[in-house]
């Protein structure tokens, strides 16, 4: 599994995808930062926050080759035959996206320390909605693998994932339309960001970790069923 | 070494393998010959854990694939058809990977410096892949296999598309690594097979339909003892004079490539050895014999003569065993 991450992690850095997402994310966390010091709001947690919107567009980006490269390249002939079993590719793979994505909010720890060192500010809430967005990005990460694991073509899975992600985001408005109320709750209940909004307004809900982590859970257990489905093919 | 029994792989309706069995013994090269599509790189693929199979067993060294495919894949060193490298790294980051993945415990710079020498990369160790040729890629790919040193080496079709210098080179190599290795090497070009296997499993449509040394299968095969000869000659008058010779059943003659000489193509009956009397009567006839061998078929012609009787490619199950075939799947998983 470790050699998996560790041939990902890189993965990313010889291609321009990690730095495109890296700098992604840096551009639009300084803007949100420059935007909190014009306000005089000294609330990091909104810096944060405030890319929320952004899993829609980076993740996929993250996520498209992850394991549909593999099968185009042929490569999984050597994942698969070697020691490592499916759920160790899996994992590996997912945890060396879940890294750059995590990679990306460091400039957030440097913005909390220079924003503490002036006035008083509230860590906890800082922590909570950093872990609330690691959380968050697991969750979209695993579904974007998933997709992955489904086509020989990084650009369908970029596409599908892209759709994918806007429906979460859309969901609660998808849902107001719908006039059954068992499916409209249900619906709701699809919409990752909105969960993640519980995060930032500093109520702490074990329903709402354990809410992202069980989809990244299941999208996990989807990738590898979908890995090995291959193998009866 | 390598136990295949009542292999099955079902894809839909189609039979891809059909109910193979063999077995390689420590130390054995055997080719793996057959058509495209006959069936060679799914049952590599099903050997080395790739793919599942439908029915039947594989066992690895006393571990079987299914049940304990850790211990099995490790014992493994696997070439498919395609060199499965990543085209984004170096060949030395290439191998480390490798090695890392395959959980392997020599000391690792030593032992990728080691195969980088028996494979000759050396030169290219901090190229991209990418950027290398087919013939390096290949080599990369024969690097990868050899990680971790397997016992068991299998080769899918490791000289396609290289040209003739790097084609030697492989079978070189491959010769090299026989010594202390058991490898299966598919392929369909026959004289590779020849030059470095001692055994040949044929398999067409998804079924062996010969396993045997490349002379026996030759013997085996030509049932036809017929004699040919190259000589100058009048080609009708030498004729008639060799029907006369006793023990000859048939006589026919063309004429040759050669000027003014004629081929000849003698069966004699039964299993009579008759190449001395053709000799004298060929030599009394005032004939000057150019050439005077036995009719042995070349594996070229083995390999045509098993695989003609080709069946349609779709092969379709009948009801009873296909449903058979679904059942033991589904006991497979429950397990």
């Amino acid at each position: 599994m470790t050699a998996i991450f560790k041939r990902e992690f890189k993965a990313y850095f010889s291609t321009p995808v990690g730095y495109i997402i890296l700098a992604l994310y840096f551009l639009f966390l300084g803007l949100n930062f420059r935007a909190m010091y014009s306000y005089g709001i000294p609330e990091v947690e909104n810096v944060i926050s405030g890319v929320s919107v952004l899993v829609v567009f980076g993740i996929p980006i993250l996520t498209m080759r992850l394991i549909s490269e593999d099968r185009r390249q042929k490569t999984d002939q050597i994942l698969f035959t070697s020691p490592v079993g499916i759920k160790g590719i899996v994992l590996g793979k997912f945890l060396a996206a879940l890294s750059v994505f995590a990679i990306c909010f460091i400039p957030s720890v440097v913005y909390e320390i220079i924003v503490a060192a002036y006035v008083e500010v509230n860590v906890l809430l800082y922590v909570y909605s950093l872990f609330g967005m690691l959380f968050l990005g697991a969750a979209f990460i695993a579904m974007g693998m998933f997709i992955s694991s489904l086509t020989e073509s990084p650009v369908v899975a970029a596409i599908v994932t892209f759709i994918a992600n806007i429906l979460t985001l859309y969901m609660t408005s998808l849902a107001s339309f719908v006039n059954n109320s068992v499916i409209s709750s249900l619906l709701e209940k699809l919409a990752f960001i909105e969960v993640y909004q519980n995060f930032t307004s500093a109520v702490f809900s074990v329903g709402d970790v354990l809410y992202l982590l069980s989809i990244t859970a299941i999208f996990l257990v989807l990738s590898v069923c979908s890995l090995e489905s291959r193998r009866y093919a | 070494m390598i136990e295949v029994t009542g292999l099955y792989k079902r894809y839909g309706t189609h039979l891809a393998v059909n109910d193979v069995s063999f077995s390689v013994e420590k130390g054995e090269i055997v080719g793996f010959l057959g058509p495209n599509g006959a069936g060679k790189s799914t049952t590599m693929n099903i050997i080395t854990g790739y793919l599942s199979l439908t029915r039947g067993k594989v066992v690895i060294d006393g571990f079987d694939i299914l049940e304990n495919p850790e211990e099995a894949k490790k014992r493994i060193g696997y070439l498919p058809e395609i060199p499965p490298v990543y085209v984004d790294m170096t060949v030395r980051e290439y191998l480390n990977f490798v090695y890392d993945l395959k959980k392997v415990r020599f000391p690792k710079k030593a032992h990728i410096n080691e195969i980088m020498r028996l494979v000759r990369i050396e030169e290219v160790s901090e190229r991209l892949i990418k950027h290398l040729s087919k013939g390096y890629r290949q080599r990369v790919g024969f690097a990868q296999a050899l990680v971790g040193n397997p016992d068991i080496l299998i080769l899918d079709e490791p000289t396609v598309g290289l040209d003739p210098k790097q084609i030697i080179e492989i079978r070189e190599l491959i010769e090299k690594l026989g010594k202390n290795h058991t490898i299966i090497l598919s392929s369909h070009i026959l004289s590779e097979i020849q030059a470095v296997c001692k055994r040949i499993i044929v398999i067409n449509n998804g079924k062996i339909v010969a396993d045997d040394t490349p002379e026996r299968l030759s013997e085996k095969l030509s049932e036809d003892l017929s004699l040919l000869a190259t000589v100058v000659c009048d080609g009708e008058n030498m004729k008639n004079a060799l029907a006369e010779v006793d023990g000859v059943k048939e006589v026919a003659f063309e004429e040759s490539e050669e000027d003014s000489a004629y081929d000849f193509v003698i069966t004699p009956e039964g299993d009579a050895d008759i190449r001395r009397e053709i000799f004298r009567c060929i030599a009394e006839n005032g004939g000057e014999m150019l050439s005077f061998t036995d009719n042995k078929m070349t594996l070229e012609q083995i390999f045509l003569k098993l695989t003609e009787n080709a069946q349609p490619d779709e092969q379709e199950l009948d009801g009873e065993e296909y449903g058979e075939a679904i059942e033991e799947t589904e006991e497979e998983g429950e397990e």
